[in-house]
Parts: structure tokens; sequence; C-alpha cells
């Protein structure tokens, strides 16, 4: 391992120093700064942990190297997040983009950037179902599922959990109605209430007043469609301060460490939805990153396989051309072929280079369905003494 | 017992949480009308620099704490406070000495002190942001609780939990304190009623032999302290952001000019009826009257006159309406 990250770093300093024609670049556009600050830096490593191992092997399109640049996508400003795209591929030159996070800027950044200069983008952690029905060229792909399938695996979480009764809060934008809708009509259509539905806005001091609004409708348990690091955290702060809630249902934008670190046992007993699966790909990952950073956070696993999937693409086609490789995507996602695991990509670089097949599972067990999104499998986690624990898998 | 159950909801949500909004936005408005009778301009910057003295006590209380200080089961922030208020005051005479004592001198119009004072708040604003970055940041420790919801409803057997946060008794204790020095200060001082005469008649004051630099230093000395305070409490209560000073700012002024500006008791009147009528407009009352009616006439609707996200329209409807029937707030102020 060691040797490895030896390797990869000088790998780095190299192609930093040596410009040269055989070098692909992709572009990294995470939200650096912003409401997913706390996430983004482990979703980079991931995204850029797959472009050191196609670069170290060697194999890619003959012996090119790939070369990863990292944008800020902040997650919510759409004007910078196009500058930071434009940017990576009228400057920089990248041949793919690897992102954006959030679903609002994804959708600017493929329509004001990604579109008109014809690049390929994988977005690992863009959720909004509208981005399923974007018109795209066939240039958009997305390794997370759309929240249309997470709003149905809450719903399912809620009933298998026996609870009837429910209030909603969403953040108000893209991702947070998109799911809040979703996720109501699932749960309507299994015969939950929802007693309301409240939308919050981020970055205000206080919620106390969203907070009790919901506490007056009432139901067991209080869905927050947020983000941990910003308003949804205020909500959760403010409903155990006056004792409104005291368990949250919690989706993917609120499942991580922040927030376990703020509240610890105090929100024991409260569970939620995150993309992920146990199929071993995410082992694989985590032990392949080993200690230099988080491989089991949120969309960690995603970001890998977008990038492994971009680089596969691209073998597939034998060309870093993005019109070129763009139909190769799901190709190499998908069955027939061997299957891939987070580790193998030299091996599948070789497989591709015989004229063989390969079936890119791995670290989210991708499968590319409808417009070039994954399937999506989850994980159903509980807070349990302090920490996020998984429970079950959907 | 639905009746306690109504009323302890009713505190919880409403009651509780709108007192103390309403002290933290008093204490601000009071800085505002200070500023405003002696100088004759609204500060803008009045909210930037309550968010100064806020990062100030913000850094001490981090290096107390570090060196192992605490104040027991009462917030850090207390003890930094007094040091807090010592560079807000540095900040807000080099304000005066920089930049406000050459529009004095021009004797520039209060519109253009009004503009100036909007460049002195980006100028702060980015300063803040520079030093302390633009993130959310816990000002509280110590214990954090008075009564627990979940300890009420063991202490009383009722349904209904009611919670009273260490910090919301600091804020309405602080800021009674705080009151009490102003007006003993305003009115039982030389200097404080050499102010009074200032801001009454600037010419007569002049003519009895008051110093008018010393004056105008006073008034920012005053502005500061309640600006550190007031930020600090609402940092304490809420959680520091220095985004939201420049949110903070409309109901402050609201207040300010309801109550009736260069008014010191109307600026406490109109931060607690801001307060007020921002928290009773946008709660929603149907569980409260689900417990004092019979259970079928309880309405399907949440019972919510306006949605929470419409909190800062009401201070602003307040502020147009009063501004229209009596431009001169509650307690006769002067017009703006």
């Amino acid at each position: 391992m060691m040797k490895k990250l030896i390797y990869s770093v000088i790998a780095i300093a190299l192609s930093g120093s040596v410009a040269s024609a055989n070098n692909v670049k992709i572009g990294i556009l995470m939200g650096f700064t912003g409401p997913i600050e706390s996430l983004a830096p482990d979703i980079a490593a991931g995204g850029e942990l797959a472009i050191s191992e196609v670069s170290d092997s060697g194999m890619l399109l003959g012996g090119h190297s790939v070369e990863a640049i990292r944008g800020d996508g902040t997650c919510v400003d759409a004007a910078a997040a196009t500058a930071a795209a434009e940017r990576l591929i009228t400057s920089d030159g990248v041949a793919a983009i690897n992102g954006a996070n959030c679903s609002g800027v994804t959708t600017a950044v493929l329509n004001n950037v990604a579109i008109p200069n014809g690049i390929v983008m994988i977005s690992p952690s863009a959720t909004t179902p509208a981005l399923s029905t974007a018109e795209d060229n066939g240039l958009f792909f997305r390794t997370a599922p759309s929240d249309a399938r997470q709003g149905q695996v809450m719903a399912g979480v809620l009933g298998n959990r026996g609870i009837k009764s429910v209030a909603v809060t969403y953040t108000n934008n893209d991702y947070g109605k998109g799911l809040a809708d979703s996720f109501q009509s699932a749960y309507s259509a299994a015969g939950g209430e929802i007693t309301a539905s409240v939308s919050h806005e981020d970055g205000k001091a206080d919620y106390s007043a969203e907070v009790a609004t919901l506490a007056s409708a009432g139901g067991e348990v209080l869905v927050v469609i947020g983000y941990l690091d910003q308003g949804g955290k205020g909500i959760i702060q403010a409903s155990l301060d006056n004792g409104a809630f005291s368990v949250f249902m919690l989706p993917d934008g609120m499942i991580g460490e922040s927030l376990t670190d703020a509240f610890g046992a105090d929100i024991n007993g409260s569970f939620g939805t995150r993309p992920g699966t146990d199929s071993p790909g995410a082992t694989m990952l985590s032990e392949l990153a080993g200690s230099s950073f988080n491989a089991s956070g949120p969309f960690v696993a995603e970001a890998y396989d977008a990038s492994a999937l971009i680089l596969l693409a691209m073998q597939s086609a034998g060309s870093a051309n993005s019109a070129d490789f763009k139909n190769h995507v799901e190709k190499v996602a998908n069955a027939p072929g061997e299957k891939i695991y987070p580790g193998e990509l030299a091996k599948a670089l070789e497989i591709i280079a015989g004229g063989g097949d390969v079936d890119y599972v791995g670290a989210s067990a991708v499968e590319l369905i409808g417009p070039g999104e994954s399937s999506g499998s989850y994980f159903e986690m509980e807070v349990k003494n302090g920490k996020f624990e998984q429970v079950a898998n959907h | 017992m639905d009746f306690l159950n109504a009323i302890a909801l009713f505190c919880n949500f409403v009651l509780v949480p709108a007192t103390a909004y309403g002290a933290q936005l008093a204490l601000g408005a009071l800085g505002i009308t200070v500023i405003y009778s002696i100088l004759r301009f609204a500060n803008f910057a009045h909210g930037e620099l309550m968010s100064w003295g806020a990062m100030l006590t913000l850094f001490l209380t981090w290096y107390l704490q570090s060196a192992g200080i605490h104040a027991g089961p009462l917030p850090t922030a207390l003890l930094a406070l007094p040091v807090g208020i010592l560079g807000t005051i540095a900040m807000a005479l080099a304000t005066e000495r920089i930049v406000y004592r050459f529009y004095r001198k021009q004797r520039a119009s209060s519109i253009t002190f009004a503009i100036v004072s909007v460049g002195v708040m980006f100028v702060m604003a980015g300063l803040i942001r520079f030093m302390i970055g633009p993130g959310e940041q816990v000002m509280t420790d110590g214990h954090r609780f008075l009564i627990r919801a979940v300890e009420f409803k063991h202490m009383t057997g009722l349904d209904e939990g009611f919670a009273i946060k260490t910090t919301q008794v600091i804020t309405i204790a602080v800021a009674m304190v705080m009151t009490g020095f102003l007006f003993w200060f305003l009115y039982r001082t030389r200097s404080g009623k050499a102010m009074r005469a200032f801001s009454d008649n600037e010419d007569l004051a002049l003519l009895s032999g008051i110093n008018p630099d010393r004056i105008v230093a006073i008034a920012w000395i005053l502005a500061a302290i309640l600006a550190t305070v007031s930020g600090t409490l609402y940092g304490l209560d809420k959680s520091y952001k220095p985004f939201v000073f420049m949110q903070l700012l409309l109901p402050i002024f609201a207040a300010a000019i309801v109550g009736g500006i260069g008014q010191p008791v109307g600026a406490i009147l109109g931060g607690f009826v801001i307060a007020y009528s921002e928290v009773l407009l946008t709660y929603a009352y149907r569980k409260f009257l689900a417990y004092l009616v019979p259970g079928d006439w309880v309405p399907e609707g949440l019972l919510q006159l306006l949605s929470t996200d419409y909190k800062f329209a009401v201070s602003f409807i307040i502020l147009v309406v009063v501004l229209l029937i009596r431009p001169t707030g509650i307690i006769r102020g002067k017009l703006l």
C-alpha cells in the first residue's frame, strides 16, 4: 500500500511537471466549499483513486497517463460552478468531468458547459429526478440513482418500521423539493399520512419557527430532507431543544459524521437511507483506500465508479474524445462481460484492449438503466450509541 | 389538564422563544436609537458591529476554553464578554475617527451618513469573513437547559413538553441589566444628561459648553457595548453565523422605528412588538386549539396565518404600516 502511495505521488508529481501529449485529464468538480464541504474531500479522493489506479497501470489507450484536476462545484452557487467547469474544459483541457455534486449546479453545468462543449459528465451524487429527463445529447450519466428511487425506499423503510404518520421538512432547492415530492407520493400511496410539509431555507441561525409549525402538525417521526452542515442540522437542533421530535428520518444529504459528532446519542434511534451496497466492491474500495480517506462515506464509491466508467469507456472507444466514448459508457457498465471490482481496473483495461467485454460492478454495484443513471441500491442506516450504523439493504 | 397542555405548548413554542428574541432585538434597536439620537443617521453597520463583537467574544471564549477556564453551568462566553466589548469599542471609535468624523466636520446630510454606514458595513463584513470565515460556529457551552422538555413532562405529567434553555434566561437577564444600566447612565449621570441635551437641541447644548466630540464618542461606546451584548446573546441562543447579521438589520430597524426612533423606551417596546408579531403570525395554532375545543371542531389545516418563510416579511409589513399610520412610532420619536 505504502509503495503504491509513493508511486502515485511520484506519478502525480511527474505528470504535473511534464506536459505530454499522452496525458488525459479528468475534471473533478466537487463541492469543496459550501453546504457539503465536509463530504466533498472524501468524494474527490474516491474519484482520484480510480484515476491514479488507471494512470499507474499505464494501459489506457496504449500508455496514456491520467491526471485529475480539481474544480470547486460549490453545491449551491451555479455561477461559480459553471465558471469552474468552463475553466476545467477550456483552460485545463479536461476530456471529461466527474461531477458535479448537488443537483442544481449539476443541471447548470450540464446545460451551460458540458453540452455546448460536448464533454461527457458523470455525476456521483446529483439525484434529482429532473435530470432523468434532461436533454443531454447522451453526454450525461450518473452513478447515483434518481431520488424518485430513494423516495420509494424511504417510504418502504417507514412501512417496515410500522410508522403511520410523519411530518416532512425539505431544503428549498431542486434536491429537497424533488426528493420530498417523490417521497410524499410514495408514502401516501403506501397508506402513510403526511401531517405537514414545510420547506426551510439554508443559512439561517434559527429554525425554531419552522419546527414549531411541524410540531403543531404532529407525526411520529420528522423526515428531514436537507443538508447536514446547513438547515437540516438547524432543524434537528431546534426540534431537540424544544422537544418537538426526538426521532428523525434522514435521507442521504443528512448522513455523515458531522451530524453524529454534533448530536451524538441525542439522536439515537433516528434512521435513514443512503445509496450504497454490500456487494464486495465497497469493502474492496475501503481496503484500496486504506487510511488515506474514508471510502465508506456518502458518494465516495460512486465517485470512484464515475472516474472508472469514464476511463473504461475511453479504452473501449479507443479514444479520449467525448463524442467517441459517450456511447461506450453503458457498454462497459452493464453485462455481458467479466465483472470488474475496485482495484481491478488494470485487468479491465487489458480485457478491453484485447477485444473482450467487461461488466463494471465497481464499488457501488453500478448498473446503468434508462437515461444513463444507476438503478441504485440503498443502505438503511440507524444511529446507535451516537454513531451511524448500517442495519439493512434495500 | 388540556388547558394546562395548551399553556405549556404555547409557552414552549411561542412565549419563551419570542421573549428571548424580543430581548435580542431590543438591545440591537437600542444601539440604533442611541446613534440616531446623537448623530442623526440610520447606522446600517450596526448589524456587523454586533457580529464583530460576537466574533471577538467567540475568539476569547475559545482561548479560555483551551486554557481550561469555564464558567461552570454558564456559557464561557459570558466571561469573555467584557474583553469583547472593549475590542468592539475600539472598532467603533476607530470607524468614528477614520470615517465618520470627516463627514461630521463637513456637516454632511443624514442620507450621506447612512450611505457611508452601508460602506462601513461591507468593509466590516469582509473583515469578519477574513478573520473567522463564513461558517457556523457554536458559541454556547455549559448547561444547555434549565428545564428539558422530557423532564418537564415527567415532572408535571403533561403531554406537552416545555423547555427553557439556559441561554434564553441569560438573554433576558442580561438584557434587563443592560437596559437598567443604560437608563441609569442617561438619566442619572452628568455625561448622560449632556447626551440627552445634545440630542434634544444641539445648538443649545453647544452653547452651554458641552463638547460634541466627547458626546459622539460616548454614543459610539454605548452603541458598541449594546452591539456586543446583543450579538453575543443572539449567537449564544441560536448560533453564530456571519451572514445572519445582515438579515437581522431589518427586524432591528423595524423595532427602532416602530417604537419611535431616538426613544430608548420605544426601542425596547418595538423589539418585543416585532418579535411577538413574527412568532405569533407564523405559528401554526392547530395543536394549541386541539387542546381547547372538542375534537370534532379541530380543522384540517394547520391554522397558520403566514408560512414561516415570510417571517421577515412580518417586520417589513409592520414597518410600512407604522410609517403610514403613525410615522413617529409608538412613543413619539423623531421623524426619519
